[in-house]
């Protein structure tokens, strides 16, 4: 009785990594299982390769484990001395080769996705390059060809190998986009990863940074904002036009003396933090609210502009930005700052 | 006094199980805050930097101070009795190696209260872990602390490796040798080769934040990929450290609970030579995503798979001892039994692992968590309780409760499947490992609430096994010399708990499995090879405890060397270093007195043996 309930607990998580599979679980633009690009579907295919020879593996061992332990259990009055067998080496060899055999069917696909997933992509003229840097805890896009550099928000044309350079500033993070594919680490200077993805359909993917790099670690998001080719060739454009200053004068030297001492827009600044140009298109505020009030975890862009602005240590704690307040803002100037930048926005 | 002067490998034994019960029931709080904390999204209940503290430790307390002494503990109590010595081969050397790991450990927990805990991972990556990223005393703790409980280890693996090479009874050889005897022999070959490499990294880094030295600096030549090789020749056969001793005692339960010998016995001898050795070529399955190119990512990817099959031997070796057998389900029983599908589940992730390009997309998620923990607790900790339950009368004197083992059994497992099977969709689905929270609305919910159930069951299955230790310890001491009747190595011949001198008579060994072989001749007891003696005893003492309290106060003192305090004085002993010499002097002056002075301990005489 009991060994029957024994045997279906243990294949009840069998099938339920079945279920789970051939459901297809987790977001479309944030799952491993749900691949949207060329890379993340070969990692899946060697994932769903692996899984099923392990499964198979799983079934084998389960089963013959539940046949010994019902099958072998001790008899009341059981007493004679069962055979003591010392081994027997064919059945030895049998698991020493089908393991093997295994490995190398393995093997095979393995090694050569190594070497493809090794393929540069940086002397590609028609990959989009794009040099990625990490910070605590947020991430900057360049595009050396263009003339741009970003943050947060990487759009990339569909269809369209991007070739990543990438670097850290700071400590190690590594670069994650599930639905697009695997992660690269992000090291130093001297010691520079390159890899590439591309995008096959339009779309907004999550990104991750998945090396712990301090207490927002888990806050270090961005977005991958794959739009067609003519949108992006515009995005570049609008993004090259000439800074937009506050319309209030006043304001705009508040912006100007706090602001961009350490942020840039267009033109304008130094960029030691974030790029703010055009940041009113963004998919979210500081990687983490989410700027679409038609979700339940969203919130209209000038909200999370404020929450941000009000007290950026507690939506990401460690982060390197002071508090407006300690710079000598009043809360009306930051409503303002934050009124304007959620208007700041590209065509 | 009598705990901190002995040099009795038993009652080294004990100690490193409470100490190590104790630190174990530290990491199992600090996960029970971590899955706290991880039951809903955004949840405040702790902080990001108190939770990377928190899993930080828990790594770290787990990996070298909650599992690795309970695994000394099994080891000293049975390895003599297995072997049939009257002790280990250094018993001052043994006491030693307990107390610098005692006190390696509390320096490293005291971090908690005196100024914030490590908190760049178990792992400590450069340069997150450098001075300038991590500006608390925290990871000297972790440097400082992991170096003296480091040494413990160290000692103690040498020590066992005399003991197996120079001591087994007259007949036992190698290929006589229980299996639990064979996996600590190479493990403590695998302690000597690896834990160098570990003192050598904690080192350059304790002189990188202490002394401004540039190993792991990138703007001074330094390179921080460095600090991940160092970490890993040594992180990766340390998960053989952990597992094999537990592979060992499977071997031993299995056979004795199926009334049968071990199958493939020579087969699972050199598994585990083999198992070890591909232990030391695959370091750097932890670094794929780190960029060392296809060539490196193939060839460790390739090598990482072989691992496969000796264990696989093992496992199909382990299913065809009970094929045959009467396999009876005692408490140790159905953890071994319960080891071998949840051992072969974390096995079987570990090659999918393997696939580099697949790994690119597991690395640093869920899924490595989830993987890490079925070997580690499913493998490991399975196995640590098979071996107490089993070893408990002979170590004790009392058997511990069957019905309570059964539900700690049942509890744990259940619980240990539904938080960490989950773990791997989570990580599938796109989440991160050490994150502190997460943002809602990404189908991660509902998983980690389970999970958290999940470890909460766990911990209940702990407190029955505390509740079972309780009570039967309020029991008389009555345990047979071999209560489970089936017994079929040598720990079994001599009466629970042995006497101190272990053996009268240093017994003959006819074959493997000694004592069931004599069983079967119809002999109740060994053969001696030897006449009653008097049997030399080496004398107590609390040097070994004198020395770590020394080098304790050595590391206090150079963690310290560099800060300001309020008071002058207190700024005066430590920022010229006089603590840290004061320390040093301790340990020095007490390797003095044991050079100089000649103990050539006690005997016991024969009278007194028949006297018993």
């Amino acid at each position: 009785m009991m060994k029957t309930w024994q045997a279906v607990k243990r294949l009840l998580p069998m099938m339920s990594v079945f279920a789970l599979i051939l459901a297809g679980c987790g977001r479309e633009d944030l799952s491993v299982l749900r691949p949207q690009g060329p890379v993340a579907e070969s990692s899946l295919g060697l994932i769903k390769l692996s899984i099923m020879i392990m499964i198979v593996v799983l079934l084998i061992v389960f089963a013959i484990a539940a046949y010994v332990m019902i099958k072998f259990r001790r008899k009341p009055n059981q007493t004679e001395i069962p055979e003591q067998v010392e081994g027997n080496f064919k059945l030895e060899i049998l698991w020493t080769v089908i393991p093997l055999i295994l490995v190398v069917v393995l093997a095979i696909p393995t090694v050569k996705q190594v070497f493809a997933a090794g393929n540069d992509h940086s002397n590609d003229k028609n990959a989009i390059k794009v040099k990625v840097t990490g910070h605590q805890y947020w991430w900057e896009f360049e595009y050396g060809d263009y003339g741009v550099i970003t943050a947060q928000d990487l759009v990339i044309p569909t269809g369209k190998d991007i070739a990543f350079e990438l670097i850290t500033k700071d400590v190690l993070h590594s670069f994650w986009v599930p639905s697009l594919s695997g992660k690269i680490d992000t090291n130093p200077a001297g010691t520079i990863n390159r890899f590439s993805f591309s995008a096959q359909k339009e779309g907004v993917y999550r990104g991750k940074c998945a090396e712990l790099c301090g207490p927002s670690h888990g806050f270090m998001e961005f977005k991958v904002k794959a739009v067609s080719n003519e949108e992006f060739e515009k995005w570049i454009e609008s993004r090259k036009a000439p800074a937009v200053l506050p319309e209030d004068p006043a304001l705009a030297k508040t912006f100007k003396d706090q602001c961009l001492q350490c942020h840039a827009v267009g033109d304008q600044g130094i960029a030691n933090a974030p790029d703010l140009t055009g940041i009113g298109s963004r998919e979210a505020i500081a990687g983490i609210l989410i700027n679409d009030d038609t979700r339940e975890d969203g919130a209209p862009i000038e909200e999370n502009l404020k929450t941000w602005l009000h007290d950026p240590q507690s939506v990401k704690p460690g982060n390197l930005m002071p508090n407006p307040k300690d710079l000598g803002l009043s809360d009306v100037e930051i409503d303002s700052i934050a009124e304007y930048l959620a208007n700041y926005k590209l065509d | 006094m009598d705990w901190i002067t002995t040099v009795d490998h038993k009652k080294i034994a004990i100690l490193y199980l409470w100490a190590g019960g104790l630190f174990f029931g530290i990491g199992g709080l600090e996960a029970i805050l971590i899955r706290i904390q991880l039951i809903k999204p955004m949840n405040d209940f702790l902080d990001a930097q108190t939770f990377n503290e928190l899993i930080t430790m828990h790594g770290t307390t787990m990996i070298f101070l909650g599992v690795m002494p309970v695994i000394f503990a099994l080891m000293n109590a049975v390895i003599p009795l297995q072997i049939g010595a009257r002790d280990v081969a250094f018993p001052f050397l043994n006491a030693l190696g307990f107390w610098t790991f005692l006190f390696g450990g509390i320096l490293l927990n005291l971090s908690w209260i005196m100024g914030g805990a490590p908190d760049a991972g178990w792992t400590s990556y450069a340069p997150l872990s450098s001075s300038t990223y991590s500006t608390t005393h925290g990871v000297d703790f972790y440097t400082i602390g992991l170096q003296i409980a480091g040494l413990g280890t160290l000692i103690g693996g040498i020590n066992f490796l005399a003991t197996i090479i120079t001591m087994r009874a007259p007949g036992m050889s190698y290929m006589r040798m229980p299996m639990f005897a064979w996996t600590t022999f190479i493990t403590s070959a695998i302690i000597l080769f690896a834990f160098p490499a570990i003192t050598v990294g904690l080192v350059l880094l304790t002189f990188d934040r202490i002394l401004g030295a540039n190993f792991f600096e990138v703007g001074g030549g330094g390179s921080p990929v460095l600090w991940q090789h160092i970490f890993w020749i040594f992180g990766h056969p340390e998960v053989y450290i952990l597992i094999l001793p537990a592979f060992g005692i499977i071997s031993e339960v299995i056979p004795t609970f199926s009334r049968k010998r071990l199958f493939g016995y020579s087969s699972m001898v050199f598994a585990t030579i083999l198992i070890a050795f591909l232990g030391f070529m695959v370091w750097a399955h932890h670094m794929f995503t780190t960029g060392l190119g296809p060539v490196a990512n193939a060839l460790f990817s390739v090598s990482t798979m072989l691992i496969a099959v000796p264990t696989g031997i093992k496992i199909f070796n382990w299913l065809f001892t009970m094929w045959g057998g009467q396999v009876r389900f005692t408490t140790p029983n159905l953890f071994a039994a319960g080891f071998i599908p949840t051992f072969t589940m974390g096995g079987v992730t570990g090659v999918m692992l393997a696939s580099a390009p697949a790994d690119f997309q597991f690395h640093d998620t869920y899924f490595v968590v989830a993987h890490f923990h079925y070997v580690i607790v499913g493998g490991l900790v399975l196995g640590l309780f098979a071996g107490l339950h089993y070893w408990w009368p002979k170590m004790f004197g009392r058997m511990l409760s069957e019905s309570l083992g059964k539900w700690t059994f049942w509890t744990f497992i259940i619980g240990f499947h539904m938080t960490f099977f989950v773990q791997h969709f989570l990580g599938l689905m796109g989440m991160q490992r050490r994150v502190f929270t997460y943002l809602p609305n990404q189908q991660f919910d509902l998983l980690n609430l389970v999970s958290t159930i999940g470890a909460f069951l766990m911990g209940v299955g702990m407190i029955i096994f505390l509740i079972n230790i309780y009570l039967t310890s309020r029991k008389p001491a009555d345990a047979s010399n071999d209560p489970w009747e089936d017994g079929r190595t040598l720990e079994w011949t001599i009466p629970s708990p042995p006497p101190e001198y272990n053996f009268k008579q240093t017994p003959l060994v006819r074959g493997i499995d000694a004592f069931w072989k004599e069983k079967t001749a119809g002999h109740t007891a060994m053969t001696p090879a030897e006449p009653v003696g008097s049997i030399h005893m080496p004398s107590a003492t609390a040097i070994p405890f004198v020395m770590s309290v020394g080098i304790f106060i050595a590391g206090l003192g150079f963690m310290f060397s560099r800060d300001e305090f309020g008071n002058a004085l207190m700024s005066f002993l430590f920022n010229n270093y006089i603590v840290t010499a004061i320390g040093l002097l301790i340990t020095f002056g007490a390797m003095l007195i044991r050079s100089l002075y000649d103990d050539h301990g006690w005997h016991i005489e024969p009278e007194e043996l028949e006297g018993r």
